[in-house]
């Protein structure tokens, strides 16, 4: 109880229902995208035509036969559906609700799938694959996600990923190929990404560079010595130094036979798993432990975590490290997760690609995950639309992951905020 | 990383200190030189040099004739060593006739010819690093450069080998158009910056990906193919709209080069002696301060991106009808990313970036020579540019390498309670 | 505890912070560091913290010399630290901010975090000292002066032997300094030294048991709590300093300024200005009395156009400013000092000379046709110099090199170098020197007697009696009232805490607070 309280009259009260003004966004853009859909796959498709949705795999527990649909009117269902959820949303704009996240989610699947009834009429596609694959794409961007939010947590900003995940490709082929073993591979991918790693802490943390010169000048580095070794010692050797195994299916008995979501989830390989560790492991130790309450405090208020005797450059030094680990070890994706051996480049800008998912993610593992799923799939739908041949040109398809990640960082995220030191050396006098 | 509009304090050019006078304990010369050496310039040439070195290590430890001679490293130490030099020094001195000085040759022309090529390759690199730098001084990352070269070069090109048009007003416009491509592909990122907070870094090279598949598209258009060939290449640039040789036929070096003497005089009117330089600094610097001071951030931001935009649009222009002459997809090569690094290591000033920008031409230009002369791979060349820019951005690093003394700093930031 | 300082001396490159400074804390006791702004006090404590390393001296305790190479140190040897500018981070709740850097975990290994005990110590803490805190509210979230009360706790959280208080008035009421001092001396009974930074007079003579003056980097002597404000204030400053102003009162002409209603909400829908209306008119002063946080930022920033206001209006001479850009307001005639001069006011590494035209670099004086007119900027920066007496190396020098006090004139000499229709200055000598705050009260009186409309917001209520002609008091965004500017100091701490000024009339009368009134 303060002398005020039971001394002095009372102050006025403060106004009590807060006003706020009412937001468009959402529904102005439901609106307009599902018009879109609904003009453009529904009325103007092909009639007469299905498309075919292939659900289960051989080994499912039920098996659920193909399922086929007629292509426009699908579409031109899916279009209203989506003119209503736009309209809902209206609704709650009117009265100054918030919308749900559902909704947004909702929509997108709608509209996704509206697009398939389109694209792929008269054909058939195998929606398992098409989540399975995402999936498998999503890897390295969720592994650079995490290792970029390692880094940014503790105020380090990482655009140095795409290096890290290219110079953790070279290593697990190299190692696997000379060692014969994809195991030996997985080790030696997070010790490439600890090269680029090193020299990123030694030129942010301790000799204070602007950090995001040192990521993009990394990313040059890295390009430029694997491609040189590529050159010079890969390819004249390479049977022994660019063959090696690749990483084996692991079919997880019993959990891998649910319909659709089993074969998705259950059937891959280590690395998918060891991303659902790390998930988890991450989430827990940046949110639960000691360790992670002193990394975010460096990475939010690094001269208040100085003043309570936690030692800034230290913590910084070492998620940086920790960070390029986790981020080489996505870069085993490209080489022993998938084609075996590396080529020139072979990132291709995915390390640009989890940069962003790290910030749709919100610089949290399972945030970083979702939105990394987002863009593998957008990225296997391409794949899957290409081969089958669907009315709009190869090229714009390839476009597809890029733009979806340009909306999803200027339309979707809205004003994020990351942790408020990143970007920032510490200075001590 | 922060997506808000204000709060992103960039200064890419790590502060220089200045050298204070010495006590006058020691000789006189000897303090010079010692000042010389680590002050601005010194460093500079020396993480020049480091680079090298490395370079050179890598060169000798992959080379084969080095790799064989080491399996009786033990039996007969010389022949590595003697392996290894030569195996740097061919692939230097072939990197030097490449980009300098021909001393094999036998005409005074073919002697310089590599000099004036260097000079040739440096044209594009500069205009496209000064749109880079200006970028940076307003404290925006534009990583972009690459595709807004693509764009550049695309617009500039078709304007070249579709019209036809009396022979200066041709260029002109076809190099206008170069700056108009480059400017808006930039300008979108800035406008999606300014309404949205969406960075821009991820959004221009998001873009420099969008605007590669774009031309791999437009490729395949009837507009875009030239005829009877199966490739896709463009129609051939017309001569009304190519930038005219400098030198005559023995030499690549054409007006462009004019080009970008002209834009770094542009550059550094603008961004010193000009209000919208001023501004742009302003923003670059304190944007907060400037808001305060009614300087309006997302304006300023969309006119950057536009500048700097415009700049690597102009390089595509220059580009296509400087040296190419037609369009193919991998028109932009890697200019992007030299572009950035061209900006960085000449500190974000016009002078700089244009010695830079030769240093880089230099080192592509000998890197191709290099290659076919003694099969090192050119990537060789990354590697070693971007040594050089993280060594010249961490002087402190350099000194501590070479064991220089730090000179005397300035006054550190008043610390008064 | 006693705690000694010996011959301490700290520079940054030739600026000597401390010289030799000499300072002997005996246990139990409330020591005040006396000295303006600039004079070093907080360096000291810095070095004393450990977040500084001397270049010279020891420091002992108990008589045996210690080194601390940071914080973890002083923590460990007992020693806390609240500082002036907040250690908290915003995004962490109470409890995780008092336990950062000594958590409690789980049994376990792991390191998982136990927030229940920190919870418990919390609510413990905060419950002996009689006031309430959430351990789970976000600390950004808070208001400031209850924030101030996380830091006292997380100080204490640590059992501290000596406690360093550095400004910690800054943010409070007059009746809230009473508390605080209130829990000084509760702390003093338990056997706790204290050591209290401050600038104030007042404050130091009604609860110091001993006081040390510091003035540019060196003691001048100490003083008990007996001698007169303006003993104290000439040992501060080094010459005799007279404490008022001594300014003629005010004729004031037409109102030309309309503020009415203006509502500006927060990011939660929250009115950060509810409803606020008042006038002003040609030649007075109206100055804006609140401890930080009470909306008078978001005022300003209405007033200037940084931020769009709900509702509301303000009428310049009959013309509309809300609405309108900060460009267009600036050139509707408005002179702005913002409050945070090193973030809003200047661009550190601007020279002074283009500091002086940060907002008016557009214009036909400074450009011609888009190109900068460089010699009439040189020309301009020299007579603004000079004007202002700013002692700076040269009209080039990087601004952010200033002292606080040229800083803040190089903002003043460019707001008010053009002729204004309205000027409004916040906080216009936080962390500025005494001769500059004399210079500095003296130009804006002298602004208000050329005829303009002068808003003054300053959290320091010495300076708003000093300045106003009339004084308006914000408490959570509305305006409580506005009062003549002889209303007694404890009537306006109370309406500074929200209470009307009727009530506050009667109830100072009744209950006078120690830090309030001679």
């Amino acid at each position: 109880m303060t002398a005020l309280d039971t001394q002095a009259p009372a102050a006025t009260p403060a106004r009590t229902e807060p006003l706020t003004r009412r937001s468009w966004k959402a529904p102005i853009a439901f609106g307009v995208l599902g018009l879109a859909a609904l003009v453009l796959f529904g009325l103007l498709g092909k009639s007469g035509e299905d498309t075919t949705f292939v659900i289960s795999t051989d080994n499912d527990w039920v098996q659920i036969g193909p399922v086929s649909v007629p292509s426009k009117a699908t579409a031109i269902l899916l279009g209203v559906l989506m003119l209503l959820l736009a309209a809902y949303a209206a609704w709650r704009a009117w009265n100054r609700q918030p919308l749900g996240r559902w909704v947004g989610a909702l929509f997108g699947v709608l509209w996704v799938l509206s697009f398939l009834a389109w694209a792929v009429a008269g054909k058939s596609m195998s929606l398992v694959g098409l989540l399975q694959g995402s999936l498998i794409l999503a890897v390295p961007l969720a592994f650079g996600a995490m290792g970029g939010l390692l880094n940014e947590r503790a105020g380090v900003v990482n655009i140095a990923i795409e290096g890290q995940l290219l110079t953790g490709a070279f290593g697990a082929a190299v190692v696997a190929s000379v060692t014969h073993s994809v195991y030996a591979g997985l080790i030696a991918a997070p010790v490439a990404g600890l090269v680029i790693g090193s020299l990123l802490a030694l030129f942010t943390v301790k000799y204070r560079v602007n950090q995001i010169i040192v990521g993009v000048v990394l990313n040059v580095f890295a390009v430029g010595l694997t491609s040189f070794l590529f050159s010079s010692v890969l390819k004249p050797n390479a049977a022994t130094l660019n063959s090696p195994p690749r990483m084996p299916v692991i079919d997880i008995p019993v959990l891998s036979g649910i319909p659709i979501i089993g074969p998705v989830l259950f059937r891959q390989t280590l690395l998918v798993y060891l991303l659902y560790v790390a998930v988890v492991v991450i989430t827990i130790a940046l949110f639960r432990t000691r360790w992670g309450l002193r990394v975010r405090a460096v990475g939010e208020h690094p001269l208040a975590a100085d003043t309570v005797g936690i030692d800034v450059q230290a913590t910084r030094w070492r998620n940086v490290l920790l960070g390029s680990m986790v981020a080489g070890l996505g870069g085993a994706f490209f080489t022993i997760g998938s084609v075996g051996a590396f080529s020139q480049e072979m990132t291709a800008g995915k390390g640009y690609i989890a940069l962003a998912a790290m910030i749709l993610g919100r610089w949290t593992p399972v945030g970083a995950l979702a939105a990394a799923l987002l863009f593998g799939f957008s990225d296997k739908l391409q794949q899957v639309l290409g081969v089958l041949q669907t009315p709009v040109p190869n090229q714009f398809m390839l476009m597809l992951p890029y733009l979806v990640t340009i909306v999803a960082v200027a339309g979707l995220v809205g004003r994020v905020r990351g942790p408020a030191a990143a970007g920032e050396p510490y200075v001590k006098e | 990383m922060s997506d808000e509009i204000v709060g992103e304090k960039a200064s890419p050019t790590s502060g220089m200190p200045e050298p204070e006078k010495a006590k006058a304990a020691e000789d006189r010369g000897e303090r010079a030189l010692r000042e010389i050496v680590s002050g601005d310039i010194g460093v500079s040439v020396l993480a020049f040099v480091l680079a090298l070195l490395i370079g050179g290590l890598l060169i000798a430890f992959t080379n084969p004739d080095v790799t064989a001679a080491a399996h009786y490293f033990f039996a007969k130490p010389m022949d590595t060593l003697t392996a290894a030099w030569n195996a740097v020094w061919d692939a230097y001195a072939a990197m030097f006739r490449g980009a300098v000085y021909n001393g094999q040759a036998d005409t005074f022309q073919k002697a310089i010819r590599p000099l004036t090529e260097t000079m040739t390759v440096a044209t594009p690199l500069i205009i496209a690093a000064l749109g880079v730098a200006v970028g940076f001084r307003a404290g925006l990352f534009n990583i972009g450069a690459q595709g807004q070269i693509i764009l550049g070069a695309t617009v500039g090109g078709y304007i070249g080998f579709t019209y036809s048009l009396p022979a200066g007003v041709h260029l002109l416009l076809a190099l206008l158009g170069g700056v108009l491509g480059g400017a808006i592909w930039a300008g979108i990122a800035g406008v999606l910056k300014a309404r949205t907070g969406a960075h821009e870094v991820i959004v221009t090279i998001m873009l420099n990906y969008v605007a590669l598949y774009l031309l791999a598209y437009l490729l395949t258009t009837d507009k875009f193919t030239r005829a009877g060939s199966n490739q896709p290449t463009s129609p051939g640039v017309k001569e009304t709209a190519q930038l005219p040789l400098l030198l005559g036929d023995w030499s690549r070096l054409h007006a462009g080069f004019i080009v970008a003497i002209l834009a770094s005089i542009f550059v550094w009117w603008l961004m010193t002696r000009s209000v919208l330089g001023f501004r742009f600094r302003a923003v670059g610097s304190n944007p907060h301060a400037s808001r305060t001071a009614g300087i309006g951030i997302p304006t300023t931001i969309v006119l950057v991106m536009l500048v700097s935009g415009a700049l690597a649009g102009l390089a595509g222009g220059v580009h296509i009808l400087g040296t190419e002459h037609q369009l193919t997809g991998g028109i932009a090569g890697s200019l992007g990313f030299d572009a950035i690094t061209v900006a960085l290591l000449g500190r974000s000033r016009p002078l700089g970036i244009f010695f830079a920008g030769l240093l880089y031409g230099g080192l592509n230009v000998g890197g191709r020579v290099m290659e076919a002369a003694t099969g090192t791979p050119i990537d060789i060349v990354l590697v070693i540019q971007a040594l050089v820019v993280l060594f010249i951005a961490a002087p402190p690093l350099v000194r501590a390498i070479f064991r220089l003394p730090t000179p005397r700093t300035a006054v550190a930031k008043g610390a008064a309670a | 505890m006693k705690l000694e300082l010996r011959g301490i001396t700290k520079s940054f490159g030739p600026l000597v912070a401390n010289d030799h400074i000499d300072l002997v804390i005996e246990p139990g006791e409330i020591h005040a560091l006396l000295g303006e702004n600039g004079a070093g006090k907080s360096t000291l404590m810095n070095v004393l913290f450990g977040l500084y390393d001397a270049d010279s001296g020891e420091i002992l305790l108990d008589d045996e010399p210690r080194t601390f190479t940071g914080p973890r140190d002083a923590l460990a040897a007992g020693i806390g630290m609240v500082h002036q500018h907040f250690m908290l981070v915003p995004v962490f709740t109470v409890a995780e901010n008092v336990m950062l850097g000594h958590e409690s975990t789980k049994p376990g290994g792991v390191g998982m975090l136990d927030l229940d005990v920190a919870r418990q110590r919390v609510r413990e803490l905060a419950d002996r000292f009689g006031f309430e805190l959430d351990p789970d509210a976000v600390v950004e979230d808070l208001p400031v002066g209850v924030q101030q009360r996380v830091e006292i706790v997380k100080a204490l959280a640590r059992d501290a032997k000596v406690l360093i208080l550095d400004e910690p008035t800054a943010v409070l009421t007059p009746q809230e300094t009473d508390e605080l001092i209130g829990i000084m001396r509760q702390l003093k009974e338990s056997g706790t030294s204290i050591v209290f930074i401050t600038h104030k007079l007042r404050e130091v003579r009604a609860v110091a048991d001993r006081i040390t003056v510091i003035r540019r980097g060196a003691v001048v002597g100490s003083a008990s709590p007996e001698a007169s404000e303006t003993d104290l204030a000439s040992m501060m400053v080094g010459r005799a300093v007279s404490l008022s102003l001594g300014k003629t009162p005010a004729v004031p002409g037409e109102t030309t300024v309309q503020v009415k209603d203006l509502t500006v909400l927060d990011a939660n829908g929250t009115a950060v200005v509810d409803g606020v209306s008042f006038e002003l008119a040609k030649g007075e002063i109206l100055t804006l009395a609140g401890v930080q946080g009470n909306g008078q930022t978001e005022l300003c920033e209405a007033l200037l156009g940084l931020e769009r206001p709900a509702a509301g209006s303000v009428l310049l001479e009959g013309r509309e400013l809300v609405g309108l850009s900060p460009r267009q307001v600036l050139d509707a005639g408005v002179g702005f000092v913002p409050e945070d001069r090193s973030v809003d006011g200047l661009v550190g590494d601007f020279s002074v000379a283009e500091n002086l035209v940060l907002d008016l670099v557009a214009t036909k004086q400074f450009s011609r046709g888009g190109a900068l007119d460089l010699a009439a900027i040189r020309k301009n920066a020299d007579h603004r110099i000079e004007e202002y007496d700013i002692r700076t190396q040269s009209a080039t020098q990087a601004a952010g090199r200033l002292s606080g006090g040229n800083q803040q004139k190089v903002v003043l000499a460019r707001e008010l170098s053009r002729p204004l229709k309205l000027f409004i200055a916040s906080q216009p000598t936080r962390g500025v020197d005494v001769g500059s705050i004399e210079f500095l009260h003296r130009r804006i009186v002298a602004e208000r007697d050329g005829g303009t409309p002068v808003l003054i917001v300053s959290t320091e209520l010495d300076e708003v009696v000093e300045l106003a002609d009339r004084i308006a008091v914000m408490y959570r965004g509305r305006l409580v009232g506005i009062v003549p500017s002889d209303t007694p100091r404890d009537v306006l701490g109370l309406m500074m805490a929200g209470v009307p000024h009727d009530e506050a009339i009667a109830h100072a009368a009744a209950h006078p607070t120690e830090a309030g009134n001679e």
